[in-house]
């Protein structure tokens, strides 16, 4: 079998030579069709990428651990203790990269001029600020300094609804573990910028002592988030958190704690994947005429082969081969060109002019391409496969032509 | 391989309405060694008939045994081996595969046989010596001229050592020193290595040369006859 395929890989190579100027055409538009599949993958991806990390920023966390009713109701009743000593040990190891107890509920903040429902996060900040939670950036005033911080830090969109600003007083309202409604007065020591507006106007943060001694609960915290090396893996390693927190707790990953969220992986997979597969189908014509017109031109010369006692099995074989060497220089100059094209895009794309728009998508106004290898496998996959497949037509023509039909052919 | 035993051919085509006879009840016995020539004008079937007996077209009746094998009873593929191992062809024009050399082109069937490298380039650099050949080796077929395409078609279909060759007009398109030239290396081969040869012309020259004439005119045998070779005409 070796030599015969050294043959038909030899004829096969050579006769994509013959006609140079339509390989080189037909090699261009397969270059470009892989280059498309690749490139617009990579912005998918990084949309989808900031998409998550965005919601993952504002879950907080890849895994969390409740109360088994605090999803339900997530107010101060369904409060827990801080984590059990074996809790504390399965999020000292690895892949757990940052976790963090926080308190969250419900509440409303008031200035002289308005009032508007809130998230109250009780807070520590060293422990936030390694699981990515906090504010990205604080535009005015100072961010919160240790668990005991009695001030608290609210968005710039907040400050502009409630009127008021850095160094002002506003009262927190919420209730007790007794459905009594607790306040304090606190004053604005820092606003914050977020990526997406809708987060400005939805969380204050205080520090968690305070937060704790506002509601009289103690040490109780309402969750843990914890946060892992890859939101991907996530499920390798969360049943060891839930297996440390026990049955009393509920531990979920991020893909359950926001099912949309979670879907937009599996969604955007999809997504890429039928993008490839019409772009290569609007491609495939192309091969076919280019192969069909190959295998018209040499009737006589296939007839030969024939006649000289070439199966018919390493005629198709020959036309197969031809295609897969045109796919697969293809398929070369694409991944090199889209590798060339994104490396200068990895710092980002400025889409600020639409930011507000991407913004309900849960995107910022940097986008970041994200060149995955996965994508360029399966890019090579769906133009080999569906390459192949549309090759087969002319190739079982070719090795099915009668010799001597083929060899009086004018 | 052995004799070729033919038995009550019969061939049509059918052109625009028309049904054309092209083997009309052919019987025919050819011996291992023999060295026969299919002569008469076009249309008389001779093509028809190599093409027959080499499994390339199929008769609509009538039996081919070459040796123990009924061609009718091979498939597609077992044909293409017997013409794989067993017998070289060669036409009378577009003989050879212009993508490779002079030398691919002659290993191209030992390739295909599976033939180790070094055993091809070997057969192949002698026998395209043997046909005059030597030095020209690397050359495409657009490089050579046609008595040497033809050269390189004839080394290539006796380089595998088959018992049968099938030439169909092969002077047809060399003038007549390569002519001359072809046909003495088929008495050659024939002599020396006992090749069968089965060759179809109406060229009265090429007839010159065979130890065996057989005549044809609209689909059926006219004439048998052994002869002495008288060669020297062309």
């Amino acid at each position: 079998m070796r030599y015969p395929f050294a043959t038909i890989s030899t004829l096969a190579w050579r006769n994509l030579w013959r006609n140079s100027r339509r390989t080189l055409i037909m090699l261009a538009a397969i270059a470009v069709g892989v280059w498309a599949m690749i490139f617009m993958a990579a912005l998918m991806r990084g949309m989808t990428d900031q998409m998550v990390r965005n919601g993952l920023q504002t879950l907080p966390g890849e895994v969390q651990v409740h109360q088994r009713d605090y999803r339900a109701d997530p107010s101060v009743v369904n409060s827990m203790a801080p984590p059990s000593r074996g809790l504390l040990a399965a999020l000292l190891e690895p892949p757990v990269t940052a976790w963090a107890g926080r308190v969250r509920v419900p509440a409303v903040i008031s200035s002289e001029r308005g009032s508007r429902s809130v998230t109250l996060l009780g807070v520590d900040p060293a422990a936030e600020l390694i699981l990515g939670s906090l504010p990205e950036k604080i535009v005015a005033g100072r961010a919160l300094d240790a668990p005991a911080d009695r001030g608290v830090v609210i968005g710039a969109s907040l400050a502009r609804r409630l009127e008021t600003g850095l160094g002002k007083r506003v009262v927190l309202m919420s209730q007790d573990t007794d459905n009594n409604v607790v306040d304090r007065g606190v004053r604005v020591v820092g606003i914050y910028h977020a990526r997406l507006q809708g987060n400005e106007d939805r969380f204050v943060y205080a520090g968690r002592a305070a937060v704790q001694g506002l509601l009289g609960i103690g040490d109780a915290i309402s969750e843990i988030a914890i946060t892992g090396d890859d939101y991907r893996r996530v499920q390798h390693w969360y049943p060891r958190i839930a297996r440390a927190a026990g049955d009393e707790f509920e531990t979920l990953p991020w893909t359950e704690l926001d099912p949309f969220l979670g879907s937009m992986l599996a969604v955007q997979d999809g997504f890429t994947l039928v993008f490839m597969v019409v772009v290569f189908l609007a491609l495939s014509f192309g091969l076919v005429n280019t192969l069909v017109m190959a295998v018209f031109e040499r009737v006589r010369e296939i007839g030969l082969m024939q006649a000289l006692g070439m199966r018919p099995g390493l005629i198709l074989g020959q036309i197969m081969l031809e295609s897969f060497y045109l796919l697969g220089l293809g398929l070369l100059v694409g991944n090199v060109l889209a590798v060339a094209t994104l490396k200068p895009l990895a710092t980002g794309i400025d889409i600020s002019a639409v930011a507000q728009g991407m913004e309900m998508m849960g995107m910022g106004a940097i986008l970041y391409p994200a060149l995955h290898i996965q994508d360029m496998l399966m890019s090579t996959a769906v133009v080999i496969v569906l390459g192949l497949l549309a090759s087969l037509a002319p190739a079982w023509r070719a090795s099915r032509l009668d010799p001597v039909a083929a060899l009086t052919r004018d | 391989m052995s004799d070729i035993r033919c038995r009550n051919l019969c061939k049509t085509f059918h052109q625009g309405g028309e049904t054309i006879t092209a083997l009309d009840q052919v019987s025919l016995d050819i011996g291992e060694g023999a060295f026969v020539c299919l002569s008469g004008p076009s249309g008389s079937g001779k093509t028809t008939l190599l093409n027959a007996l080499g499994g390339l077209d199929t008769p609509d009746s009538g039996t081919i045994a070459i040796g123990e094998q009924r061609l009718e009873h091979l498939s597609r593929r077992q044909r293409a081996d017997l013409r794989l191992h067993h017998i070289g062809f060669v036409f009378q024009a577009y003989n050879l595969i212009t993508v490779l050399s002079a030398r691919e082109n002659v290993e191209f069937i030992m390739q295909v046989q599976g033939v180790p490298a070094k055993e091809r380039e070997k057969l192949a650099t002698g026998v395209l010596a043997e046909v005059g050949l030597a030095g020209l080796e690397e050359r495409r077929p657009a490089e050579l001229s046609g008595g040497q395409q033809q050269r390189v078609a004839v080394a290539r279909a006796i380089a595998t050592r088959p018992a049968l060759v099938l030439a169909d007009e092969p002077t047809a398109n060399l003038d007549s020193r390569s002519a001359a030239r072809l046909m003495d290396l088929f008495v050659t081969l024939n002599r020396e290595r006992g090749v069968t040869f089965v060759i179809s012309t109406h060229d009265a020259r090429v007839m010159g040369y065979a130890r065996r004439l057989i005549g044809m005119r609209d689909g059926r045998i006219v004439s048998d006859q052994e002869q002495q070779p008288h060669a020297m005409a062309i």
